[in-house]
Order: C-alpha cells, then sequence, then structure tokens
C-alpha cells in the first residue's frame, strides 16, 4: 500500500467531526425492490382508477384494433424500465448508461401511438378527440403524475445521486408513462394527431418540471 | 538601381548526423528483442501481486464500511483516513489543480457520509469510492470553469476603482450601522456567529471554514443561512 501512504493529517477535524456524529444506517434495498415498490403502488392506483374507468369501451378498443395493444404495452414498459433505471441512478456509484434503458420501450409506444394516429386518419368514421377531450388528457396525464412523483422523488431521496438532472429526467418519464397507461382506463377513442400532441406535450411537461426542480428535490451535498 | 543578387547555396544536410543517426544495432535489439521466460513470469508474478493487494485493500475497506454502516465509529474514521490518498490519486488523475485538491477529498468524503447507505457489501468499495471521487472531481472542474467564465481575478482594478457613489457624510452612519450589526451578531449562537465571521466577514472558503471550525460544510451552511435570516429579522427590528 505505499501509494497510499497519506495520512490526510489536512482533513482530520472533518474525519474526527463525521465520525463523531456517526449513527448506524439502514442499507438501502436494491433498487430493482424499490422500483418493484413504486410499481406497486400505481398499480393499487390502477386499480382504483378501473373501477370508475370504461372497461367495455377498453375491452373494445384493444380487440379492434391490435396497435392498440402495443401502444399500451410500450407505455407500460416504458413506465417500468424508466422506474428501474431511475432507482438505478439514484445511487452515487450508477453508470449513466442505465438512462437507455427505457428508450428502445418508449420508442415502441411512440411508434406504435403514431399508428394509431394514421389509422383515426385512414379509417372513416373513427372518433376523434376534440380540443376538450384533447385538454381533459393533458390534465389528467399531470395531475396523476404530480402523486406519483411525490412518492417516486420521496424514495429517490433516500439515495444520494451524483447526477440528479438525468435521474429527475427519468424518474419523470417513469411517472409520465405509468399515468398515460392509466389514462386508456379514460379514453374511449382513438389518438389523433392533435390528441398523440397534447399527450407527448403533457409528459414534456412532466419530465421537464422533474429535471428543473432536480436540484431541489434531489439535493446533494454541492 | 542594382538589386542585391541572391544566389542559392546548396546546405550539406547529412542524416547520418548524431541528431537524426539512430544506431540500427540499437533499434533492432529493441523491436527484436524477445521477451525471456523468467521475465514473463516474473512480470506476471508482480502483476498478480499488485492485483491481490488491491483485492485485499477492498475487502479491509469494504468490512470498514460495514462496521461503520454499524455505527462504529473507530472503523469509520481509519476508513475515511485511509481512503484520503486514493481519493487524491483520483484528483489527480482528472487534472485538478494541487491547491483544490483538498476540496475534493472534503466533498468525497462528504458524499460518503451522506450516501453510507447506499454502499452494498457485495460489491467492490473500491470502485463505488472511484466513481463517486471521479464525479466530485469533475463537479469541482465544472464550477471552476463556470466561475471562470462570470469572473475575473483583478485585485489591482478592484482596488483602483472609484466608488461612485461614495459621500463622506456616510461615514457616521456607516460607524453606528457597524455598531447595530456587531450587537446584533453577537447575540447569535456561537455556530451561527462562527459562519457569519469565517465565511462573510473574513471571506474563508467553505472548506477552509470547515478545517478550522472542525464542522461539516453543510452545517455550516445551515448555520449561515439561519444567521443571515436572524440577522435580517433583528435588524429591521432595531430599525
Amino acid at each position: 500500500m505505499g501509494t497510499f501512504s497519506d495520512n490526510g493529517s489536512a482533513h482530520e477535524h472533518l474525519i474526527r467531526d463525521l465520525a463523531g456524529d456517526l449513527e448506524p444506517v439502514r442499507r438501502l434495498r436494491p433498487p430493482a425492490v424499490r422500483a418493484f415498490g413504486w410499481l406497486a403502488f400505481v398499480a393499487v392506483i390502477g386499480v382504483a382508477l378501473a373501477r370508475f374507468g370504461d372497461l367495455p369501451a377498453l375491452e373494445g378498443r384493444l380487440s379492434a384494433s391490435p396497435d392498440m395493444w402495443l401502444s399500451v404495452a410500450g407505455s407500460v414498459m416504458t413506465a417500468v424500465l424508466a422506474a428501474l433505471a431511475a432507482f438505478q441512478l439514484s445511487l452515487p456509484d450508477a453508470n449513466r448508461a442505465w438512462a437507455l434503458l427505457p428508450l428502445p420501450a418508449a420508442l415502441l409506444w411512440v411508434t406504435a401511438s403514431g399508428l394509431g394516429c394514421l389509422r383515426a386518419w385512414l379509417v372513416p368514421g373513427t372518433h376523434v378527440a376534440e380540443l376538450t377531450e384533447a385538454r381533459d388528457c393533458l390534465m389528467f396525464i399531470i395531475a396523476i403524475s404530480i402523486p406519483l412523483s411525490i412518492l417516486m422523488f420521496m424514495m429517490l431521496r433516500r439515495a444520494c445521486s451524483l447526477q440528479p438532472g438525468l435521474t429527475a429526467a427519468i424518474a419523470g418519464l417513469a411517472t409520465a408513462a405509468a399515468a398515460a397507461t392509466l389514462l386508456n382506463f379514460f379514453h374511449p377513442f382513438d389518438a389523433a394527431a392533435t390528441d398523440l400532441a397534447v399527450h407527448a406535450c403533457a409528459i414534456a411537461v412532466v419530465v421537464v418540471a422533474s429535471w428543473a426542480f432536480s436540484g431541489r428535490l434531489l439535493s446533494t451535498i454541492s | 538601381m542594382v538589386h542585391p543578387t541572391v544566389r542559392a547555396v546548396p546546405i550539406d544536410f547529412p542524416l547520418s548526423t548524431d541528431l537524426f543517426c539512430v544506431d540500427p544495432a540499437a533499434l533492432a535489439g529493441h523491436r527484436g528483442r524477445s521477451v525471456s521466460k523468467p521475465e514473463i513470469i516474473k512480470r506476471t508474478m508482480a502483476k498478480s501481486i499488485a492485483d491481490e493487494a488491491v483485492a485485499e485493500r477492498d475487502r479491509h475497506w469494504s468490512a470498514l464500511m460495514v462496521a461503520a454502516q454499524a455505527g462504529e465509529s473507530a472503523a469509520y474514521e481509519e476508513l475515511l483516513r485511509q481512503c484520503v490518498p486514493f481519493i487524491k490519486n483520483v484528483a489527480r488523475r482528472r487534472n485538478i489543480a494541487a491547491d483544490r485538491t483538498d476540496d475534493v477529498v472534503q466533498d468525497v468524503l462528504l458524499t460518503i457520509h451522506r450516501a453510507r447507505h447506499t454502499y452494498d457489501p457485495s460489491r467492490s468499495f473500491i470502485a463505488w469510492l472511484r466513481v463517486i471521487a471521479d464525479r466530485r472531481a469533475i463537479d469541482l472542474v465544472r464550477r471552476t470553469l463556470r466561475q471562470e467564465l462570470r469572473e475575473v481575478h483583478a485585485p489591482l482594478a478592484f482596488e483602483n476603482h472609484a466608488d461612485e457613489t461614495a459621500d463622506p457624510a456616510r461615514g457616521v452612519s456607516h460607524a453606528d450601522d457597524a455598531t447595530t450589526v456587531s450587537r446584533v451578531l453577537e447575540s447569535l449562537p456561537v455556530r451561527q456567529r462562527e459562519a457569519v465571521q469565517y465565511l462573510v466577514l473574513e471571506e474563508h472558503s467553505l472548506a477552509d471554514t470547515s478545517v478550522l471550525t472542525r464542522r461539516s460544510k453543510v452545517s455550516l451552511k445551515v448555520n449561515l443561512h439561519r444567521a443571515l435570516k436572524a440577522l435580517r429579522g433583528r435588524l429591521e427590528r432595531a430599525e
């Protein structure tokens, strides 16, 4: 250990201060377990909302248009993978590459939603969302994202992220994807271009807001 | 007008001078030298011993960290002390200026303290520490660059700059104000007073103040914030 022979005397005060204040700590659970906990909360909200949602309409839409399955699967996978990535990134030694994990699922989600949008143009008689319905979608995604984000950030704060901006942005993606998935219970029409744009806008608002507040929400020692 | 004639003079510049000469024998010897078998064994053993030493240190530090997580101060103190040279090495590799290395060390020590519950003993402690030290060093480089973009270090220009709002009559009121501030400052708790004294009045850096007062940077920031809030309130009441 010849290279590491420095006694660090210049930092003695700080070391003694830190050691003096030492208290036992409960080790953080693995990121996958913590992500599962958050997803369980989302599932509980989903079950609660399903009681008020139009399930027969949802079933009809899913059976009539197979691309809806892909879209829903894409948003669910984005929520799951983004949650896992966010909890991984919240660790101080996390690799930034975790941020790429939800991207393929997000791509599937966007592509499948785009296909649904095309169908709405091509098939006559398809009910297309009006402006008020699109506005409701925006409000729903943002409103549901708030409690999901609060829980997510409370859990993320338990860790000690050294890349808070990236962690918060991916956490925002997870909450927005989960909220967009839950929106399907109350979305008995196909996504038109305007509707899709509103969804994208709502998701962007959640992600950007999470990123913008990352300094306060996930502050570490500066 | 007669122009001077310029003549091209051939310069004899043989490549065989000492400057450019490469001894073919030496070159052949260097390139063509095959490493002997004992040499390979020796090098392999040396690498193996070094790897084993690192692995041993990793196990030791990991055990100390597990003890620290359980609340053993002595183990924690030993661990932090042993980590300091390692952090300095990481900072040097990131080309941190020698006078800023201690800032990186302090930041990393505080981060270890804050993040100690995130360490998983089934993983390498050295790898965990290296990433933290690396990130903190990069943060410092970014902070320094941002600061250099915003600020210019020109002490003479600062001293020579005339105060356009200077008013001789203000001296008296300044003296009164200073007395009031001193009185209010005296009424603050010791920790808050120290934070104002070192960080604001004497303009010490956070790292220096941390060493001088034996308090963590977080504690100093919190106390300074509280002190300023208290001062504001009391001075408003005093007016």
